[in-house]
Formats: structure tokens, C-alpha cells, sequence
């Protein structure tokens, strides 16, 4: 049924059988954690600690605790919140779109992907109730019954929509990556029973929802998993939009341009890429995943984000060259123009320009696509620059207003980098618990893939290194398909 | 049929054996055995039921609760009888007067349930005609300072007015006997009955002798008028009728004077229309870039030791053209004397309709003036000698002499009045050591200031919204002011004359009267039979009519002008004095700024927030300089948002100050300007250090106090200052944000400088130009023309409107002021000033111009737009300064109503956007998308914060500071977004108003608090759907267009065009 062609590489190293991929994967989370672990979680628990300090700080005494003023209301944490759904985007391209193309190499990365996609939307979603004025009315962008009378929400208000998009994606994309796992938890579930680790047992048996790998069980986990991949793209593409509205649908010049809603969707998907590369590259060596995750899946994750950056790339240049030709006095000095690249805010503007656009350019080069240094540097660089395209975005298109009497400066308070590396904290301790608590690849569809190289089973396996050459020295045949 | 068949429960019950009977009513059947789980014998006999049991422990349990929640105590006494004219809800109006020995105005106090919380002018009065200005708004709140005096006190402790009186009167008399000086120093009293007390007072202690002293002199004017028409006075003037305005550094707009006045006749004759094309002219020759020079159509950059040599070149040229002989005069720079030359030009053109002032304290100079102003014959016209002003009476020489005195000991008693000589008396005269050599002070004063401190007898006053008075600001001008309140700080009940032990507050004049022993110490009493006698003649009910009259407009006019013809006067001995002016080095010109002028009122937050009209930094005062002076120098030129600036070092004489300095365009080069009214040191916690105090510099030459000094020098000081201000970009970077035109070019087309904008659309097949008016995607929310013709007009409902016309405003903050008093807006300070958070609703944009225009670089083709836009970001040397208001635009289209979430904010069917604060969760969307970024965020709890204690008057904690909020406005917690609301609340109670009189609203029947304190009348607001309405007339003109007008947000506030006068409409 599935077909692999003979000119690429193989999905997986190391000519697996069903077993060892089980192995392989319920190690990390039947094994106990290293010190490294414990380590990093210690570190990320105390930055999400800090930034619950600073949370609190903020509700208990206002947002005057940060550096927004009348000019620029908006600052870090709106910055923050597109940043993170944004980089929540990566994880549903991966899983649902690429699932509808049948990009088969997603399957040993679609796990940690939509991990990364929840727990990020879940750190994005803190920002938009963090820099309301009066978080405890938050519940008022509902559109609730109350006693209050007839009294409704803004439906032309984009920050409407985003209370929508974002709760339909969260909630969606939390229903589709959990009901990947459940075949996965049944797995680990009969080992733990096999073993007789009651706990595990227990738990494990809750968490699979009583899965018993009947034909019909898996009949129905195809047919829906089909379903949410359907209902998924689109919200891939409607959540970032629908983000970019919240700039879009305004009059400050800058934030009003059509070209927003396919570029944000595109700047999106190529930091949430480079998230995903971060995360994965440590992953697989910490795990010890380097025959499932290789530098195949790795070098495909680069051109997706040497593509979504050269789109973006587009994008900016389409930003400059109109707000050039438009000769409109105002739009001079939109986040992207000469004006404000030699203003104060410079170097906000070639932080963008650099990390999102020059470097990038390296992955032209296979080599460097398949270098894990230069890829893992790479990934930072672009969620950098990916940080500072928000930042520009929203800070030096409102810095430089319609009315010169308005111009001002904004830097943030201690408040709110706090309050960043408190949900950078949140998101690495749920990632380090996801991947130990977890199976960190989804095992049971990876092991459809095993059906497309039967030559497996008719050689002996052999161990095979991480950059796909055999162990003993041996070229690697060509698999041939059946 | 009921079932009448009766069931019983045993034979027990059928035959009713008396042992059922008994158990019958019990409620359970069979004896409950208490006794055995009880057991104890003392419980039995408790009488205490079921039933009881249960009251008590619901009364208990119902105690307890009650008793923890404990409730606040509030102490509210409620009115046992309701007097007849307090009615809760509904404000009360007094005429009165306000005079602060600086500004004088005729005002109305609004009060509310018994407390002053608002002052506005009092159109009635011929003097003022309604207008006040910001220090005068301010002046409510100086009432309410938690830091006046609450007791008298003897060497710093806490005293009776009963000893305080008995020692007083002991060491009056004393000194009289002894024959020792009692000398008491006042600023200017214009009150006519006042003045009689301390004649009355004089005369009983024979030695005792009264000297007025003003903080800022007027001595040398008066002087010079003594020579000019025989009488040591000031003549009233008349801005409004002067086709050609001269000034010579006298800032007649903001401080000089009579500011309030001198502002209103001043716009009289600048307002321009359809009907009137024409307007006076206005040059200013002067140092720093006072708010006149800013409003100036020409103005000239002198020294300030050219000053002289400038009136002298001024008065050769006119002497010139009127065949008057000339005088000798230093010569000045090529450019001044062409300036002069043309000047002298126009003003020989409008003879006897212009007007020369000169702001220096030099007699020689003044004296020139006046020479000047007869040669064109401006007296009687522009000037009227014979109606003599009263405002400053302060005389120099006599201070110069007391401090003499002092020091030499020969002063046995001083009595201060309304005067803080410690704060603002020169260093040339020492008065310090003088000060201390005295045996005994005593201090009127209302706060423990700088002088009071020294005192040994300080006896705290009434504010002046807590006493009775009159003035006589001109000679046949009456004014009475009336308590608004009782004294916040007496504890004397009103119709009790027994003072057992009497604290708190007094009259300033019961105090002499007392001293004196006077039968009646009752000031009020005094004030009336002084009127009685002098001005309102009659008996009985005859002056009890007419002393209520006068007390219900507050203004009494007779026509009591005397004769005053001016003299010539030899000027030779004023041009020698002249040419003998001190010079070089660095020359300063020490000022008074719009906000706190000459510093009494420093106590004010209102006042200290207030940005500077020209500079718009608050909360500070600094040395104002050249920029290219700076930047040869290597200060910071504060460009690119950044707010450090330099310090440096100013010494003059053997005086010293460091302070920040401010790079100020128009700034002579050479020179620097620091302002009056800082460095306090004793004024209360809102004051206290900041800035640093000029008036040690305040040089003493040739008999009179001089502001302006050479021979200083200039040093880099250490370190670096923050300047908060509210503006750090100062032109209008080629956007068409202010329009103005020419008065030359307005007389040729009504349009000139308001084109209007139009965009280039196609059809499809053909281009087109269209105005922004017509490519409307969207209904237009004011009912159109056709929608008129359909409905009857009546039918229309209201539609606010405001005009803003930019060539009335001077740029002076009142409005700032009076919508802070109005709107209860927070005082932010200076911290939040420097975040770019302050919270005014209403805001001057300041614009300097550049050398480049837009239209310029277009005709040089300038197509590297960021030089161009550089060169636009960088002031003129000497700019044109133009002033725009700023306040919520009432959106039609409004950009922040679309992006709210919850809706709370939205559009009135009057057309004014509103904000629902209940409603507000804080996302400051609205905020982002507002264009003119007029919302304003509550950052935090600013009435509770603790960050604000010292500088928000609206604290918790501060009882007194609260009682000035207005109690029809809400105050807004922390998170919530608020801005201008068009003043709902005036807006309601007007409707209301008229609603109870059975009328519909007229026009002018509503203002907002802003367009109310216009001296100008800059603001104009009104119903548009009133076609006779000011506003509606307004919109019509060709001056109107409605800021950035191509978003078509489609505001109900619109400008109108600015038209200067300048130079090349006369000359060319």
C-alpha cells in the first residue's frame, strides 16, 4: 500500500522491526529521567515561577508595571502572544496538512509537534488576558448570558475573532493530538500490565480511554483522524489571519495592509518550523531518537523554512517598496522604511532584517540544511527575528503616529521580560514532562510505514549510524519497494 | 360530600382515657429520656426551651456575623434642617473675585453640596468679560492643600488666637510706646477696604508704616508714569482696540499684567471669518520664546541688554516720521534696525490705533515707551491714563529701604501679608540676615512657607474661596468676593461669638482689626459699612438691595476715572542710562512661566503638570537655550525621544544654580531664560525641591528690581537630568496637521491653506479626483441635507459639534486646568510624565516650523525622503509657532469604536463617542487605533496607588484633596481607557435645564469646561443641528477643516485655519 520511492532516503534508520520501534519509544517514558533532566526542568520551573511572580505583580497592581504609555499600548505582551501562536502553528501544519498531502516523514515529528502547538497556544493565550486592564473581566469577550441585560460583544471587533479562532484551534488541536495518542498510551499500557507497574497500569489505563486495538477501533481512529485533519487546516490558516487582523482591521499606518493575513500565516509557519527544529534536535539526542528523527527529516524541515522565509522575505519587500511608492507622508516611517531603520529604533528593524531574511539564505546550501549545529543555530536566529518581526510590527508602527506631538519611546520594564521568561518556563516544563510522561513519537502510525520495505524482514537488520551509512561500512542498498 | 367518618388511633384515643389526654398535646408520645444522656441535675431545672434555645442561637449567630463584618466608619452628619439653597445633586453659583496679588479675574465659584469645586469667569465683568486662565482654575484646588495651616502658632508651637492676640497687641503697643518701626509688607491689595484697615491700622500705631512689594516688579513702569503723567501708576490698556501691537518682551498674553484681561482683548481683534478679513498685527521683540512671542506674527530675537536700545530705535524712527527730535541710541545689529525701521513703519500707519508695552522693569525704558506711545497718540484710545489700574502698586525702593532698615536693625515688628520675601526677594538685598535681625514677625500666610517658618507669630488665613472682600482692580471697577464655603479650618461656629479657645483659621484683616482694637473685629460687618459709606450710598433696605445686587454679579462699575494727560519727557537722560546698560557675557532673562508664574501657587499639581505652552515640560523649571548653541557646546539637543538632558551651572553675580537646560529654538544665542516660581523649599510635598529658585538672580539696579542680568557664565555641570515632558517631536514633519495661510493670501481666497484634499479614483474606465468626502464606503452618521428636507428640522435631534480656531488660541493651558478640575482627570507626575502617560483629555500640540516645507521639497525635488524628513524633524532657528488643542474627536467613524471587544465604547445619537467604564476590561485596542491618540489609560489605581500619594489630589487618604472632585463625574479605576467626554455631565444638566424651563437648548446654553476657561474663545461648541448656532455657522466657513481628514474618521471637532499676519502682507 505504501509506496516509497527508491531515489530518497529512508524515513527511518536502523531497519526497524515493529518491537524495537515499542522499545524505542516507551524507554523514555518506562525509564527514569538523567540528572540532565531533572536539571533543565529545575531551571524551567523556576523561570515559570519567576514569571508567575511578575504575573501576579502585574494583576495585583496594574499594567503601569510595564513600559507601555499612551503612544504605544501595546508592547511586549501582544509581541509575546503572536510570537507564541505563531509558533504554535508549525505543530497542525505538520500533523493535519502534511497528513492530507501524506507526507509520511511528519510521522516521527507530528508527536512533539502539536505537544509544542498546545503548550505554546497555551502560553500564548496568557498574554491577552495578562495586558488587559482588568483581567478579572475577561470572562466579558464572551458572548454570555449575564444579568446585565441585553448586553452583547463586538462582533466587528477583530480581538472578537481571536477569542474565537484561538479557542477553536486549542480546543481542536488539543482533540486531535490527544486521540493520536491514545493507541500509544493502550501501548504502553499492556507493557506496564506485562511488567506489573500497578501505577502506570492505572494511569495509562485511564489516559487510553480503554483502547483495545480492535480492527474497528482502528477503523474509527483512521476515519476521525482523517476528520480533525480536515477541520485542522483550516485553522492553520484562519488563526494566523485572524491574528493579523488584530493589525489589519486598524488605521495606524503599517498595521493597515491587506498583505497581512497570508504573510502572518507564512512568517507563522516559518517560526513555528524553526521551534520544532530547536525542540526536535534536542530531543532526538536526548532520547536517543537519531534513527527515527535523522538528518533527512531535518533537511525536509529547512526547506519548508528556507520557503516560508523567502515568502516572508517577499512580504517585507512588498511592505517597503508601497510604503515607499504610496509617497504618503505617514506611511515614511511604517516598520518597515528607511526611516525607521535609521531611527531609534534601528536596530529592532535590522535585528528582522538579519535574522529573518540574511541568514537564512545559508540554507540554500545542502550542507548547511544538513549540519545540526548550523540548523539548531539557525532555528534560534529565526525565532529571534520572528520575535522581532511582532515587535516591529506593533511597537514602531505606533511609535511613529499620524500626529508627530504623539511620537514616543517604549522599553520594556523588568515586569515584562519576566513575565516572557515565565511562559518560556511554563512551555519547556510541560515540554520536558510531555517528553518523559509521553511517547515522544507516534508510534502506532510510524509502524505503517515499516509495511513499505519488506526487505526488512527478509535481511537481518543492521545497525545503522545516524547519517544513514551502515555501522560496518557497508553502503546502504537501496530499499526496493514492493 | 366530605368524609365525615372519624378514625382513631387505638381504643385509648375512642374512649379518651385520661392517661391519652395527658400525652396527647406532647409531642412525642413516649416520655423522651432526657435524663439519661443529660444526666445532670442543674440542666433540669434550666428553664431555657427548644424554642428559646433557638432564638438564642440564631441571635448569637446573627451577632457574631455582624460583629465581623465590620462595617467603615464614615462620619456623615446629614443636614438636621436642610438649608432652603442646598439642594443635594444640584450646583450653587456665587459671583466673586479672584486676585492673588498676580492675576485678577471676576469669577463665578460652582459649588457643590457646600464645597467650591470649579471657577469660572464671569462674563458679566467688564474688566475680564468671562475669560480665566489656568493659574486662576487652578486656584480651587490651593483651597483643598492638606498642608495649610490649621492653627496659630507662637515660635512653632501650637497657639490660641487668644494668646497669639494678647502677646501681639502687647508687642505692638510696646514698640509704639518705645517708639520702635512696626512695618507691614504686603504684595499689591486692591482691596479698597483692606487698604483702610491697614490705613486705620497705621494710624493707631503711629510708627507703624505699610510697604507693598511685588514678587515680580512693576516699580520702574510706575516710576516712569510718574514722569509720564505726575502719578506713580499704571494706565489700564486696550489690546482689542490696537490695529499694531508692539511689545517689547512683555508677555502680556500669559503673566504680564493683567494676563486674563489682556488675552481677551487681545483675540477680540484676531478673529477672522467670512464677514471680517481683516485683524491687528503683533510684533515681539524679545530673548526667550515667551507664549506672546509665540503667538507673535513677527518676532524679533534681541538681547536683553538691547532692550532699551531697541524702544530707543523705536522711538527715533517714529520721532522721525512725526517730526518729534531724536535721541541718541546705541546701535544695534543691521537685521534688528531693519525690524525696528519697518516696525516703526506700521505703527506710524495705524497712529492712535496701536499699542507699544515693554515688559522691563527699567524705568529708562518704559519711559521711552511712553514716549513712543504719545508721539502716535495712543493715549486715550489704545491707552487710558485716566483710568488707572491698580494691580501692581508694589514699590521697590521702599522694600530696599525696609531691608535696610531691618538689617540695621531699626524694624521692631514685621508683619508679612500675602507676601514670601524669604522665597522671591532678591540676593542683592540680603534680605535673609535682614530677616533674621527682626525682634518680632508675625506671618499672615496660609501655609507655613518660606518667610513663615522665620516667623515668630504665624496666624494662618482664610483661603480666598473662605472669605469676604472687594477689589477695585481700575479706578471706578468694583468687585466683591463672597465665602464659597465655610473655612475648612475654623473652629469658630458662624453665629457664635464666644470664643472660649479659638484655633484654626481667620480673616486677614480681622487680624489688624484685632490688633488695633478695634470695637468690631468682625471683617464682614467692616466690608459692609465700608461699602455702605463709600460706593453703595443708602440706608436700610435701600443698601441692602444694592449690596445684594452687587453681591449677586459680584461687580460694582461707577464711573470715577480722574484726568491724566501725558507729558512729554526729555529723554536724554534715559538714552544715557540706556547706553550704559550692562552687557555681555552670557545674558539671562529671568521669567514667570504660564503654569506657575510667580510660584505662590508651587503647591499646585494641576499647575506643576500643566505642560508649558512652549516648551511643554511640567514639573520642572531649566535653563533655556539656543540649540545650535548647544550643539556647539556638546549639550544634549534632547532629539529622538531621548529626555536626558545636560546640566550646567549658571552664575550670576555671586549667585549660582544648576539646572537641566532645554534646547529652546528662537532662543537668542548668547543668551538663557530660567523661570520664576521653583526651587521651593517650604511650599508643601507637591512643590518641594523641585527646580531650582531664580530669584536670588533678580538683579538690583538703579533703584528698581531688574529680570534680566549680563555677565553670567555658563558651566557644564555633572551628570545628566531627566526633563519630562509631553511633546518630543516639534514640527509637523511636512503633514498637513496645522493649517495655516497668510492674512494676505486668506484676503485673496477664504480657502487659502485649507485646499482641499482630493485623491485620484478610476471607475474602471476614466480617472477622476474626488474629495474624501465623496468615496464614502459607509452611511454618514450626520443627517444629511435630503434627510433635512424630509424631516422637519425641529425633528433633528441634537448634534454636538466643537470648532477649534487655531488663530484664536494662544496655546495659555487654561482649558488644560479646567478639565481637570471638571473631569476629576488624575495628577499622573513627573514619572509617568517621562513614561508618556500623562492623562490631561485635553492637550496644546506645540509646532515648530522647519526650514524645510513639504511643499519646498518637492519644488527641489528632494526624492531622498529620510534627509528630507530630517530636515523636516528639525525646528527653524527662529520658527513660527502655531498651537492646536487636541481633545477626543468624537469620531463619526471613530477607529476605536470598531475594535472593542465588549463594546464599551460607542456612539451617542448626539454624535459623541462615549465610554462605558463599567464595561472597559482594558485591551487599549481603542487606544492603539485612535489616530489623534487621545485615550487616555488608567495604568494604575491613581486615587489609591501609592506612587501618586504626594501628587494626585484625589487620594483615599487625602480627605481634604477629594473634596474638590466633582461629584457628577466618576473616578476611574485603575484599567479602564477614558478621554474627553465632551463634558457629558454639562451636556445632561443643560438638556435637563432647558427641559424644566420648557425651552429648547440656545445656543451657548452648554459648554464644556474647556471652551468655558478660553480666554480666547478658541473653542466654540455647540448644537449643529441648530442652523443659528455659533458652531453651525462655523462649520460653513472656508477656514474649517477636520483633522487628518483622509482617514475620514469624520470628527464632530474641527479647525479652523490659522492665519498669521505676517510681515510680507504689510510690506510687500
Amino acid at each position: 500500500m505504501q509506496h516509497e520511492s527508491v531515489i530518497r532516503d529512508p524515513l527511518l534508520l536502523g531497519k526497524k522491526t515493529y518491537h524495537q520501534i515499542t522499545e524505542d519509544v516507551a524507554r523514555p517514558v518506562e525509564g527514569k529521567a538523567n540528572k540532565y533532566w531533572w536539571l533543565m526542568l529545575a531551571l524551567a520551573v523556576t523561570a515559570w515561577s519567576w514569571g508567575i511572580g511578575c504575573m501576579a505583580y502585574t494583576v495585583g497592581r496594574g499594567i503601569g508595571t510595564w513600559g507601555l504609555n499612551r503612544t504605544i499600548d501595546w508592547g511586549w505582551d501582544i509581541t509575546n502572544f503572536v510570537w507564541w501562536i505563531g509558533i504554535g502553528h508549525a505543530g497542525t501544519l505538520i500533523s493535519a496538512v502534511l497528513c492530507l498531502f501524506r507526507q509520511r516523514w511528519r510521522l516521527t515529528i507530528n508527536r512533539s509537534a502539536e505537544a509544542m502547538t498546545i503548550f505554546a497556544v497555551m502560553c500564548a493565550a496568557i498574554f491577552p488576558v495578562l495586558h488587559m486592564g482588568r483581567p478579572w473581566l475577561a470572562y466579558f469577550v464572551f458572548p454570555l448570558p449575564n444579568q446585565f441585560g441585553s448586553l452583547w460583544v463586538n462582533f466587528n471587533s477583530p480581538l472578537l475573532w481571536d477569542v474565537f479562532a484561538i479557542s477553536t484551534y486549542f480546543s481542536v488541536s488539543v482533540v486531535f493530538w490527544y486521540l493520536g495518542l491514545i493507541p500509544d498510551f493502550a501501548m504502553i499500557r499492556d507493557r506496564a500490565k506485562v511488567a506489573g507497574r500497578k501505577v502506570s497500569y492505572y494511569c495509562y489505563r485511564i489516559l487510553s480511554f480503554g483502547w483495545s486495538g480492535r480492527a474497528k477501533d482502528w477503523q474509527r481512529f483512521e476515519e476521525v483522524s482523517l476528520v480533525l485533519a480536515g477541520i485542522c487546516t483550516p485553522l492553520v490558516f484562519s488563526v494566523h489571519s485572524i491574528v493579523s487582523s488584530d493589525f489589519a482591521t486598524g488605521v495606524v499606518r503599517g498595521w493597515h495592509s491587506t498583505v497581512y493575513p497570508p504573510y502572518f500565516v507564512a512568517g507563522a509557519i516559518f517560526s513555528g518550523m524553526a521551534m520544532v527544529l530547536t525542540l526536535v534536535i534536542v530531543g532526538r539526542k536526548v532520547l536517543g531518537l537519531e534513527e527515527y528523527i535523522t538528518i533527512q527529516h531535518i533537511d525536509t524541515m529547512n526547506k519548508v523554512m528556507l520557503t516560508m522565509g523567502s515568502v516572508v522575505g517577499v512580504a517585507y519587500f512588498a511592505e517597503f517598496f508601497f510604503a515607499w511608492y504610496s509617497g504618503n507622508p505617514d506611511e515614511s516611517f511604517i516598520y518597515l522604511s528607511w526611516n525607521n531603520a535609521i531611527g531609534p529604533y534601528g536596530w529592532a528593524f535590522w535585528s528582522l532584517i538579519i535574522c529573518n531574511n540574511l541568514l537564512p539564505q545559508l540554507l540554500w546550501s545542502k550542507r548547511m540544511r544538513r549540519n545540526l549545529y548550523v540548523t539548531f543555530v539557525m532555528s534560534i536566529i529565526i525565532n529571534i527575528g520572528m520575535w522581532f518581526e511582532r515587535f516591529d510590527i506593533i511597537v514602531t508602527d505606533l511609535y511613529r503616529d499620524y500626529l508627530p506631538s504623539d511620537w514616543s519611546y517604549y522599553s520594556p520594564t523588568w515586569v515584562e521580560v519576566g513575565i516572557f521568561v515565565g511562559t518560556m518556563g511554563m512551555f519547556f516544563t510541560f515540554f520536558l514532562i510531555f517528553a518523559r510522561v509521553f511517547p515522544f513519537i507516534a508510534q502506532a502510525e510510524l509502524k505503517t510505514t515499516l509495511k513499505a520495505t519488506g526487505d526488512l524482514f527478509h535481511n537481518p537488520p543492521r545497525r545503522l549510524k545516524a547519517d544513514g551509512t551502515a555501522a560496518d561500512g557497508s553502503t546502504v542498498q537501496p530499499q526496493t519497494a514492493h | 360530600m366530605a368524609n365525615q367518618k372519624k378514625y382513631w388511633k387505638g381504643l385509648e384515643e375512642l374512649t379518651e382515657t385520661p392517661g391519652f389526654v395527658k400525652a396527647k398535646n406532647k409531642e412525642f408520645a413516649e416520655e423522651v429520656p432526657v435524663d439519661e444522656f443529660l444526666g445532670k441535675q442543674a440542666q433540669n431545672s434550666s428553664s431555657t426551651s427548644r424554642r428559646d434555645f433557638l432564638k438564642y442561637l440564631g441571635f448569637s449567630v446573627a451577632a457574631a456575623s455582624l460583629a465581623a463584618c465590620e462595617a467603615p466608619v464614615v462620619k456623615t452628619i446629614p443636614y438636621v434642617i436642610k438649608p432652603e439653597e442646598v439642594t443635594p445633586g444640584i450646583d450653587n453659583w456665587y459671583a466673586s473675585t479672584y486676585f492673588d496679588g498676580q492675576d485678577y479675574c471676576s469669577i463665578l465659584i460652582k459649588t457643590r453640596d457646600g464645597r467650591p469645586i470649579k471657577i469660572e469667569g464671569n462674563t458679566k465683568s467688564s474688566v475680564t468679560m468671562g475669560a480665566t486662565n489656568a493659574r486662576v482654575q487652578a486656584s480651587v484646588l490651593s483651597l483643598y492643600n492638606s498642608e495649610r495651616l490649621k492653627n496659630p502658632s507662637i515660635n512653632k508651637s501650637k497657639s490660641t488666637w487668644e494668646q497669639v492676640d494678647k502677646e501681639i497687641t502687647a508687642k505692638l503697643s510696646d514698640a509704639a510706646t518705645k517708639g520702635g518701626n512696626i512695618r507691614i509688607l504686603t504684595s499689591t491689595i486692591i482691596s479698597p477696604s483692606t487698604k483702610k484697615i491697614i490705613a486705620d491700622f497705621t494710624e493707631k500705631y503711629s510708627t507703624a508704616k505699610h510697604i507693598t512689594w511685588d514678587a515680580v516688579s512693576f516699580s520702574g513702569m510706575m516710576k516712569a508714569n510718574e514722569a509720564s503723567f505726575g502719578k506713580a501708576m499704571i494706565p489700564a490698556y486696550s489690546f482689542d482696540k490696537a490695529d499694531v501691537i508692539v511689545s517689547i518682551a512683555a508677555d502680556f498674553l500669559t503673566n504680564w499684567l493683567s494676563p486674563v484681561e489682556f488675552a481677551r482683548q487681545f483675540s477680540v481683534n484676531r478673529k477672522v471669518g467670512k464677514d471680517r478679513k481683516e485683524m491687528s498685527r503683533f510684533i515681539q521683540f524679545e530673548t526667550i520664546m515667551s507664549t506672546s512671542g509665540a503667538n507673535a506674527d513677527t518676532r524679533v530675537q534681541i538681547k536683553p541688554s538691547e532692550e532699551g536700545a531697541v524702544a530707543l530705535g523705536l522711538y527715533n524712527a517714529v520721532a522721525k516720521g512725526t517730526g518729534a527730535s531724536a535721541v541718541s541710541a546705541p546701535t544695534l545689529d543691521d537685521k534688528i534696525t531693519e525690524k525696528i525701521n519697518k516696525t516703526a513703519g506700521e505703527l506710524l500707519a495705524s497712529k492712535g490705533k496701536s499699542l507699544v508695552v515693554a515688559g522691563s522693569n527699567d524705568t529708562s525704558v518704559q519711559l521711552v515707551v511712553n514716549e513712543i506711545n504719545r508721539l502716535l497718540g495712543n493715549y486715550g484710545t489704545t491707552i487710558n491714563a485716566a483710568k488707572q489700574c491698580n494691580l501692581r502698586q508694589g514699590n521697590d525702593a521702599d522694600f530696599a529701604a525696609l531691608v535696610t532698615d531691618m538689617k540695621g536693625g531699626k524694624v521692631d515688628v514685621l508683619i508679612t501679608y500675602n507676601v514670601n520675601p524669604s522665597y522671591n526677594a532678591s540676593a542683592a538685598l540680603g534680605f535673609a540676615d535682614a530677616y533674621a535681625k527682626v525682634p518680632c514677625k508675625i506671618a499672615l500666610t496660609e501655609t507655613a512657607d518660606e518667610t513663615a517658618i522665620g516667623a515668630h507669630y504665624v496666624c494662618p488665613i482664610h483661603n480666598y474661596l473662605e472669605s469676604w472682600g472687594d477689589a477695585n482692580p481700575y479706578s471706578g471697577e468694583y468687585s466683591l468676593a463672597q465665602p464659597a464655603i465655610y473655612p475648612l479650618y475654623s473652629k469658630k461656629f458662624p453665629r457664635e461669638n464666644v470664643e472660649s479657645k479659638h484655633e484654626g483659621t481667620r480673616a486677614a484683616q480681622e487680624n489688624f482689626l484685632k490688633w488695633m482694637g478695634s470695637e468690631n473685629t468682625d471683617y464682614y460687618t467692616y466690608l459692609q459699612n465700608h461699602w455702605k459709606e463709600n460706593l453703595l450710598k443708602g440706608e436700610g433696605y435701600e443698601f441692602t438691595a444694592k449690596w445684594n445686587d452687587a453681591l449677586q454679579s459680584g461687580l460694582l462699575s461707577t464711573s470715577a476715572e480722574g484726568e491724566a494727560n501725558a507729558q512729554a519727557v526729555s529723554l536724554s537722560e534715559a538714552a544715557s542710562k540706556i547706553a550704559a546698560a550692562p552687557k555681555g557675557g552670557v545674558e539671562v532673562v529671568i521669567y514667570e512661566k504660564t503654569g506657575l508664574g510667580n510660584g505662590n501657587q508651587a503647591n499646585n499639581p494641576w499647575l506643576q503638570e500643566m505642560p508649558d505652552p512652549v516648551t511643554k515640560v511640567t514639573w520642572d523649571n531649566y535653563v533655556t537655550m539656543n540649540p545650535a548653541e548647544m550643539k556647539e557646546k556638546g549639550y544634549s539637543l534632547l532629539l529622538d525621544d531621548n529626555r536626558d538632558a545636560s546640566k550646567v551651572t549658571v552664575t550670576v553675580g555671586g549667585n549660582s544654580l544648576t539646572l537641566p537646560v532645554y534646547p529652546q529654538p528662537g532662543q537668542v544665542k548668547g543668551t538663557i531664560g530660567i523661570a520664576l516660581g521653583y526651587g521651593r523649599t517650604n511650599a508643601g510635598k507637591v512643590a518641594d525641591g523641585i527646580g531650582g529658585n531664580a530669584y536670588p538672580m533678580v538683579q538690583w539696579v538703579d533703584g528698581t528690581f531688574r529680570y534680566t542680568a549680563a555677565g553670567a557664565t555658563v558651566t557644564k555641570a555633572e551628570g545628566t537630568y531627566k526633563l519630562a515632558s509631553t511633546q518630543t517631536h516639534h514640527t509637523m514633519i511636512g503633514r498637513p496637521v496645522l493649517k495655516e495661510t497668510t492674512l494676505e493670501e486668506f484676503k485673496k481666497d477664504g480657502r487659502a491653506g485649507n485646499e482641499e484634499e482630493k485623491i485620484v479614483v478610476s471607475d474602471g474606465t476614466k480617472m477622476t479626483e474626488k474629495s474624501f468626502k465623496d468615496i464614502n464606503l459607509w452611511d454618514d452618521f450626520d443627517a444629511k441635507e435630503e434627510v433635512n428636507q424630509i424631516n422637519n428640522a425641529d425633528n433633528l435631534g441634537l448634534r454636538w459639534k466643537m470648532a477649534v480656531d487655531l488663530n484664536s488660541c494662544i496655546g495659555c493651558g487654561a482649558c488644560v486646568v479646567s478639565c481637570n478640575a471638571e473631569n476629576n482627570v488624575p495628577v499622573v507626575g513627573k514619572e509617568e510624565i517621562l513614561n508618556t502617560r500623562e492623562m490631561h483629555w485635553i492637550r496644546i500640540d506645540r509646532y515648530y516650523s522647519s526650514d524645510l516645507t513639504m511643499k519646498e521639497a518637492h519644488d527641489q525635488n528632494m526624492t531622498e525622503s529620510t534627509r528630507m524628513y530630517k530636515m523636516m524633524d528639525a525646528s527653524a532657528d527662529n520658527p513660527e509657532i502655531a498651537f492646536q488643542p487636541v481633545m477626543c474627536q468624537h469620531c463619526n467613524h471613530a477607529p476605536c469604536e470598531t475594535v472593542c471587544p465588549v463594546i464599551a465604547t460607542s456612539h451617542s445619537s448626539e454624535g459623541m463617542n462615549q465610554m462605558v467604564y463599567n464595561r472597559c476590561v482594558g485591551t487599549k485596542y481603542c487606544a492603539n487605533n485612535c489616530p489623534y491618540k487621545v485615550r487616555r489609560f488608567n495604568w494604575f489605581n491613581y486615587y489609591r496607588d501609592e506612587k501618586f500619594l504626594n501628587v494626585n489630589p484625589a487620594q483615599e487618604s487625602n480627605e481634604m484633596g477629594r473634596m474638590v472632585l466633582n461629584p457628577d463625574v466618576v473616578v476611574r479605576s485603575r484599567g479602564v481607557m477614558e478621554k474627553c467626554s465632551f463634558c457629558v455631565q454639562r451636556i445632561q444638566s443643560g438638556k435637563l435645564k432647558s427641559k424644566i424651563e420648557g425651552h429648547t437648548i440656545k445656543d451657548g446654553d452648554i459648554n464644556p469646561a474647556c471652551a468655558q476657561a478660553c480666554p480666547t474663545n478658541a473653542l466654540v461648541f455647540g448644537n449643529v443641528n441648530d442652523k443659528d448656532s455659533r458652531v453651525a455657522k462655523l462649520i460653513e466657513e472656508e477656514r474649517s477643516y477636520l483633522l487628518l481628514a483622509d482617514l475620514d474618521t469624520q470628527p464632530n471637532v474641527f479647525y479652523m485655519t490659522k492665519v498669521r499676519n505676517s510681515e510680507k502682507a504689510i510690506l510687500e
